[in-house]
């Protein structure tokens, strides 16, 4: 029998995290009404077969509404992660093309916004945009692009000096052609990679500023408002509230960087096959 | 046609030594020119400015009277580099490689002994030599009028080097194209070209 070499291992890792964080949002959303119902005769039961994670102090089944929380924490996460990528990809492109002017402004831009510590500027830009869904989605978006910026950036200036596209440029390759087809596959695989491993932080993050009250609103069930509401009943020895969620917003965010870094694997060069 | 530097004076940076100065050189479509001095006497920079790759500080290359930089598009002065696998993009194929080049032969393909089968692979997968074959064609287009080859052989064995340059020579012969070679093997110069400049003694 051939024996299991690292690449076919590390595409099964790949499919496995993704399958997982799949199954998590869809079910979270198929059950998202059943995260609503309270349930008086049921209120504050400890971990059972029954109930998995427990239920809370209104009778609400703590496992669904985690699910639920985490697939809204996901959606949140791929949504602003996207948006995010998008400015790196644009303003590390603009800033590597057109000139020193830009050049400035735009590593200027990236400075400062590395230099505001995160969470606060998170707080600010989502308070601004009036918290909620839409407030939580900007503020992510506006705040994880730097560093994918940066990596774009001088992606391309050593694409341009690279003898190869001078070449290219002599033998008379368009412009346009030498963007699509000689500096995109080298961008793309720098971009999908910083874009998956984008979302753990902006998953994170989403949870944080929800849990300090300037994400999403109290009634939706979030990952950040079960920690923040569950805190109040830790000191009575409810710690399932607390710990079941906590742990599956962790194992969320390590499946989305397994999922990165064996993406990584795959797609660079040195590594592909291994 | 007439290739003709002249003049040309070019350093890197503003404070850096002068790598050329009033150097003028001219070439005919029918010669075939071939270039030696000792290493860091400025061969491949001459070649790059010669190409259009870099603009020298003073001085002008000339194509049939015209400077280089009028002509737009396929550029008729074609350099092949000393290092094949920085002149390749890693991520293209060798097929769309070599389709980059202006409508290639596939008489030059046959006669620089490229096999069907590398067509399909990456240039990671091909050796040095094998890389240089597909750099030497796609620098042979149907426009190309001089071609400037930069120690193209040093790094192959002597069956391969005589291989090459025995189809370059008849190449450059049957379609009037102007050749100049940089090499720092003396015998080679001596057999491949029409004639010798040496830029130790012209500087």
């Amino acid at each position: 029998m051939r024996k299991i070499n690292g690449r076919i291992m590390t595409v099964m890792l790949f499919s496995a995290a993704i399958l997982f964080l799949a199954a998590i949002t869809i079910s979270g959303s198929i059950f998202s009404d059943e995260a609503m119902i309270t349930d008086f005769s049921r209120k504050n039961l400890a971990p059972s077969l029954q109930y998995l994670f427990g239920t809370d102090w209104l009778g609400r089944d703590m496992f669904i509404r985690t699910l639920t929380g985490l697939s809204m924490s996901i959606k949140i996460g791929l949504l602003a992660a996207f948006a995010s990528s998008i400015i790196a990809l644009a303003l590390g492109i603009i800033s590597a093309t057109m000139g020193k002017t830009a050049d400035a402004i735009v590593t200027w831009i990236i400075d400062l916004v590395m230099g505001i510590p995160h969470i606060l500027l998170l707080i600010l830009i989502s308070y601004a945009f009036g918290k909620g869904f839409k407030g939580v989605v900007i503020g992510v978006a506006l705040t994880h692009w730097t560093s994918l910026a940066r990596v774009i950036r001088s992606e391309v200036l050593q694409l341009k000096e690279a003898t190869y596209i001078k070449a290219a440029q002599k033998l008379g390759v368009s412009k346009f052609e030498i963007a699509w087809k000689h500096m995109f596959p080298h961008l793309f695989s720098q971009f999908l990679v910083g874009l998956i491993l984008m979302f753990p932080h902006a998953i994170l993050h989403e949870a944080s500023i929800t849990f300090l009250g300037f994400g999403l609103s109290p009634e939706q069930p979030a990952i950040g408002i079960i920690l923040s509401e569950s805190m109040k009943y830790l000191a009575m020895g409810r710690w399932w509230l607390a710990v079941f969620p906590g742990l599956l917003l962790v194992g969320t965010v390590i499946l989305f960087d397994v999922a990165g870094e064996s993406l990584r694997k795959l797609l660079d060069p040195s590594s592909a096959h291994k | 046609m007439k290739l003709e530097a002249k003049n040309i004076t070019f350093r890197y940076g503003k404070n850096d030594k002068k790598i050329l100065e009033n150097f003028s050189l001219s070439i005919e479509s029918h010669e075939r020119v071939g270039i030696i001095a000792p290493s860091g006497f400025g061969k491949t920079t001459f070649c790059k400015i010669l190409s259009g790759y870099e603009n020298a500080q003073k001085g002008e290359i000339l194509l049939d009277g015209k400077p280089l930089s009028s002509y737009k598009g396929y550029c008729p002065v074609q350099m092949i580099w000393q290092h094949p696998e920085q002149a390749v993009n890693p991520r293209l194929h060798m097929r769309d490689i070599l389709a980059e080049g202006d409508e290639i032969d596939e008489r030059i393909i046959k006669g620089l002994g490229i096999e069907e089968d590398w067509m399909n692979r990456f240039p990671s997968e091909l050796s040095g030599g094998e890389l240089q074959r597909f750099c030497i064609a796609r620098a042979l287009g149907k426009r190309t009028k001089f071609i400037l080859a930069d120690e193209i052989s040093t790094m192959l064995d002597l069956i391969t080097q005589s291989q090459l340059w025995s189809f370059l020579i008849k190449e450059v012969q049957d379609r009037q194209i102007g050749l100049l070679a940089v090499s720092h093997s003396m015998p080679l110069l001596e057999n491949v070209c029409t004639r010798l400049v040496d830029m130790e003694k012209n500087i």
